[in-house]
Formats: structure tokens, sequence, C-alpha cells
């Protein structure tokens, strides 16, 4: 499957796709609308340290240890291969955001259930927005052969 | 104290469109933007801007723009503020002005005074989508001998050529001066686009010899990275006697820039001042010019064409009938409006002359002396378009480099502040940090498409004038005529007035 990739040698830490998540994830077709004023709750983090950056998201496990441990069975993996959640199963216990290895699943600001990437599959972007805004071409989407997580 | 210079421009913020993401503060190297935590607002120092435009191109939401200020000292049409800002900075400092890229003063841009000519209803035009159009070429000397072997069978005598599948090159930018990602992707244009790239004075990284078929390496005053191995890795040698930004003096690399890479690459110790002096120390005649070409040619057993590099001067086509003389293969011109990365502000905006007279005086006197075909001729100094090159060629250029425009189309934003090692665009530093930012997989592309979109814009002015081949436009000044140029101009490039006939 398609998946998300970064590479670091490119991450330039300008952390615009933690804003382009964000809008993204808005509902909004306005990117000030969606964003001024507020606090951003992405679903891919910028990490940094001193001059190493590196976009983090999710995975989209082939064996996802979230989707085994939701109790809730609101965690599921798609036949697209894409991990999703579906809110309305979720019970806001957070076992996915203590489980997952690469911190890629947050509480939603609502405070009531999980979040994560789900690729733009489930707003109106098409494709994944943080790809498409990355100034660097540090994150790529892509299908890449033996490499399965 | 100093003097207080009003900034020149401004960074303007729309309120209402900024999130305060701070992306601009992250990628600004002159740290220009700064987020107050107390207003939650950003804030920026339009003093430290060198109007770069990176952090316009990034603001997520088109927030920021940069604009010229309008603060002014009382108008006089002598003393422009500009003439006496740099009063002042020099008041300052007690120093020389230093600039980067080519000379932005508003002198007479001869290309755009100059109109290409079209076929109607006499001779028909030619649709280059439909019939074969070549803008293929070999740069060398065309002189050969007809001698035969014992047998009888005709002797190949040609001398080394270059091919070209078009009339564009990348012109000497030196690693040191650019950055590794800038080189990388210029290298990887060239191989793509079946051209050349350049070296500049600054040796050949140790990961490009790979793209040896595809460079020129130059050797400068400085001789910075020459050995046997360098000019064995590469397609063409170029002799670099001068630079259209500052013809008759040397460069000067400040040693911050001379990183542990640069240090290996250009053969000298790290942290250092990398010095080319003005002349070469054993060229001070034609005849001392040849002993260098043949020195050359000798190294690398007369199989690569020798290239000589000078900038566009007074006397420059009774220089360039020197170079034909001296064995050089090639004969490079540089117009005063070429870039650096870094010259004294004197030098650049007031030395050389238009690459577009000196090209037309050195074509005319190369074949009035019959001695055309010896060298082939290439142009630089602000080549701006697929129009300046055609016009170049019908003045009697066989191809040209480009040099601002390949930076350009890196993400070059003409700031002119190379000099600062601080390129925001990971171009002009070698600050690892900045360096990155310029990921060679989109340069590269960048320039492919740059030159593939001039390519295609050729070969439909050639077709709209009914040639079919780049060779058959090179020297035909027919193609051109004159707009708003006096006599002397006229006389000089050769051309006709717009409305004269054949």
């Amino acid at each position: 499957m398609k998946r998300i990739y970064v590479n670091e040698k490119w991450c330039l830490g300008c952390h615009l796709c933690e804003y382009e998540c964000a809008f993204a994830n808005s509902g909004l077709t306005d990117i000030v609308k969606a964003l001024k004023g507020k606090p951003i709750h992405p679903r891919i983090t910028v990490e940094d340290c001193g001059e190493i950056h590196f976009a983090v998201n999710c995975r989209h496990c082939t064996d996802a240890v979230c989707v085994r441990s939701c109790i809730s069975g609101a965690l599921s993996k798609g036949e697209d291969g894409v991990v999703r959640i579906d809110k309305e199963k979720c019970v806001g216990c957070l076992t996915c955001v203590l489980v997952c290895p690469y911190g890629a699943v947050m509480p939603a600001p609502d405070g009531h259930a999980a979040m994560k990437c789900q690729l733009c599959t489930d707003n109106l972007m098409g494709e994944p927005n943080c790809v498409r805004h990355c100034p660097n071409n540090a994150i790529v989407f892509e299908e890449r052969t033996g490499e399965g997580v | 104290m100093n003097m207080f210079i009003y900034p020149e421009y401004e960074v303007v913020r729309d309120e209402n469109k900024c999130i305060a993401c701070r992306v601009c503060e992250r990628q600004c190297a002159n740290e220009v933007h700064r987020f107050d935590p107390d207003t939650g607002r950003m804030i920026a120092d339009s003093e430290k801007c060198v109007n770069c435009h990176r952090c316009v191109c990034l603001c997520p939401t088109h927030a920021l723009k940069i604009v010229k200020s309008d603060d002014t000292y009382k108008r006089n049409a002598n003393w422009d503020n500009q003439t006496i800002n740099e009063v002042y900075k020099q008041a300052n400092s007690g120093g020389v002005l230093l600039s980067s890229m080519g000379n932005p003063k508003p002198y007479p841009v001869f290309w755009d005074k100059m109109l290409i000519n079209a076929s109607q209803v006499t001779n028909p035009p030619i649709d280059p989508l439909r019939e074969p159009m070549e803008t293929q070429l070999y740069l060398g000397k065309r002189t050969a001998k007809i001698e035969r072997d014992e047998k009888g069978k005709l002797k190949n005598t040609l001398a080394p050529q270059l091919k070209l599948n078009v009339p564009i090159l990348f012109s000497a930018m030196s690693y040191g001066s650019i950055s590794y990602n800038a080189h990388e992707s210029l290298a990887r244009a060239a191989e793509e686009l079946g051209t050349y790239y350049n070296t500049g004075e600054g040796g050949l990284h140790k990961d490009f010899y790979k793209y040896g078929k595809n460079t020129i390496v130059q050797v400068a005053s400085g001789r910075f990275g020459v050995f046997e191995g360098y000019l064995e890795s590469a397609a063409a040698i170029e002799i670099k006697m001068g630079q259209g930004a500052k013809p008759g003096i040397g460069g000067h690399l400040p040693g911050a820039k001379i990183s542990a890479d640069v240090s290996e690459t250009r053969m000298i110790p790290q942290g250092v001042d990398a010095i080319s002096p003005a002349p070469h120390h054993d060229i001070y005649s034609i005849e001392d010019l040849r002993q260098l070409v043949y020195s050359l040619k000798e190294a690398t057993a007369y199989k690569k064409p020798v290239i000589v590099k000078i900038a566009a001067v007074h006397n420059i086509a009774a220089i360039a009938s020197g170079i034909a003389r001296s064995g050089a293969d090639v004969i490079a011109i540089d117009g005063y409006r070429g870039g650096t990365g870094a010259a004294p502000t004197r030098i650049r905006d007031n030395v050389g002359i238009p690459i577009e007279l000196a090209l037309a005086e050195v074509d005319q006197r190369l074949r009035d002396e019959g001695i055309r075909d010896d060298v082939s001729i290439l142009v630089g100094g602000s080549i701006r378009s697929s129009a300046d090159v055609v016009k170049a060629i019908a003045l009697g250029a066989d191809a040209c480099y480009i040099g601002t425009a390949a930076l350009l189309a890196l993400g070059c934003h003409l700031c002119r502040t190379c000099h600062a090692g601080k390129c925001n665009w990971g171009i002009a530093t070698q600050r690892p940090d900045l360096v990155k930012r310029l990921n060679p997989d989109l340069g590269y592309k960048r320039l492919v498409n740059l030159v593939t979109a001039w390519n295609h814009e050729i070969q439909e002015m050639m077709g709209g004038m009914g040639i079919n081949s780049i060779e058959a436009l090179r020297g035909n000044r027919l193609m051109l005529r004159g707009l708003g140029l006096n006599e002397a101009e006229l006389k000089i490039l050769g051309i006709k007035y717009a409305g004269e006939s054949m």
C-alpha cells in the first residue's frame, strides 16, 4: 500500500506539515479561518533535537498494535491497509495512545476519543496534505516494497 | 556611533491572515521574525531582512509580503537614497562595499532592443512539432586538415569536440560559493539534458567525478583543486582569465566558508581564506596563455577541448583574436551583468561592457581575420530567456552559459546577499542546516524543466524564421533588427534597424 514516509535528511523542521494537517482535518476550506487564534491538533508531529528534525505520523502498520489493543473495536485496518478509527465506537480509554510505539495516535481535542492520521481519506483533501505542502520533498507518499512494519 | 540607516525593504504582515505558526521564524537565517509570547503575535525586524522571500514563499496563509520602504531623504536626482546610504555605510565601516549576483544598475539591455524575424508568404515557417528541428551542436575547432594515411584513407584530424543537445550550458559556479546540493542539482541536470555544468574554480568534489562526462573543470588563477585526476575526469577544461562581474580582479572566499569538505576539494587548509589572484602569475601575454593551453592539452593527451574564459572588456575583439591563435578550442565571454558570489560593488557596477556588444565585435573580428572556425564562442553574463539565447546565437555565439537563471530555477530570489553566506534557499551557503533546504531531487528537475522549456521555445522561434538547425542560425544577423538603437550601436551589433529590408 502507499504510505507516508519521511526522509530525515530533507526534513527542515519548519513544522508546515503540522499546520497543513490541522487545516486538512478542520473541515473548513479557508486555512486562516481554520487555524487563526486556535490551538492546533495535528496528526503529524515534527520531532526536533538540535539540527535533527523528523516528522512522525501513523505508519499504518501491517500488524497494528493499536488495532489489536482496542477494547471497543473502534480501530480497524481496512482493505486498503489504512488504519482507521471509528469515533462512534471509541470509548476514549486511550489504550491505543499508550501502545503506539511511534506516538502517532493522540487524544482528540474533544477528549472523548482518540485520533490519528488516516492519510487524508477522511477529509476533503483527497491526498495527504502534509505531503503536498512539504517544501523540500521530505515527506513522500509512495508504495515501497519489502518494508512492511 | 554608526549612522542609523532605515531599511530599504520592509516586512509587511497581514495580521488578519497570520496564524502565528512560526514557520517564517524557523526559516529565516537572518532572524528577522520572532514570536512574542505575551501578545501571541509575530514580530518582524525589517533591518535584518535581505528580501530573499523565503518567508513569503513558505507562509501557509500568504500573510507576508516585502515592500520597498517609502522612507526617503530629501529628493535629489543626483544623490539618490542608495548613493547616500552607501556613503553612510562606508563612513561607518571604512570598508569596501561588497555585493553579489549581477550588476543591477539600469544600464540599457541590448537584448531588449533587438527583434527576431519570422517567415511570411515567400518563405515558409516550419512547425517544430511536425518536422525535425535540430538544436544539437558541437563546440570546438572546426578546421581540420585533409590528410591521408599510407593506404590513402582520410585521417581524422578534427580536434576534440563537445556535443550538446541544447545550446545551453550551466556556467561556472564553484563549490564553496554554492552548496554541495546546488552542485549536485546542476550535475544531474546537465547529465539528463545532455549538456555540461562547470565546476568553477573550486575544484571538483569527490562525489561528482561520476558526472565527469558532463563536467567542464575550471583552472583559475588560484589553481584550487587542480591535479591530474581532476583534468582527466572532465569533458573539457576551462582556463578562467576573467569574470564578467569583476573583470580585472581576483576572488576571495572567506575562511568561514572553507569547511572540511570545501578544504579537501580545493586542496587548501580548513578555515583559511581562499585567495584567487587577479592575474594568473604565469600568464602575461598570449604566448604565456598558449603555454598553459598546451600544458593542459598535453596533460590530457589532446583529448579534451580547452576553453578560455574572459570578461567582456573594452578591447575584447583583439583579446579574443589572440586567444583564437593561442590554441584554445572555445572562447567563453562573460558580460558585465554576469553573476558572482561576492564582488566589490564598485567593480561589479562599473567595470566591463555588455555581452551583446562584446559578442558582436568578437564574432565580426574573428570572421574578418578568417579565424572564426578556429574557435567556438560561448557567451554568458545575463542570458535571461530563450529569446536571449536565440538573439545571442544570431549575433554569432555557438551556445550560451546560464548561471543566474539556473540559480533562480533552484529557488534563488536574487536578494544579492550571497557574500553573507546565509542563503535561506540553501544555494550560496555552506551551513549544513541551510544546505539541506535544497533537495537535489527537486532542484535537478526544476533545472531540467527550465532548459527543456527554453529549448521548446528556441525551436518555435527557429521554426518561425524558417530555420531548422541551430547551426544555420549562428551568426545569421539578418534575422535580427534593432529598435531604439543609435548608429554606433547598430554598427557594432552589425544589424539593421527595424523596418529596413534585407
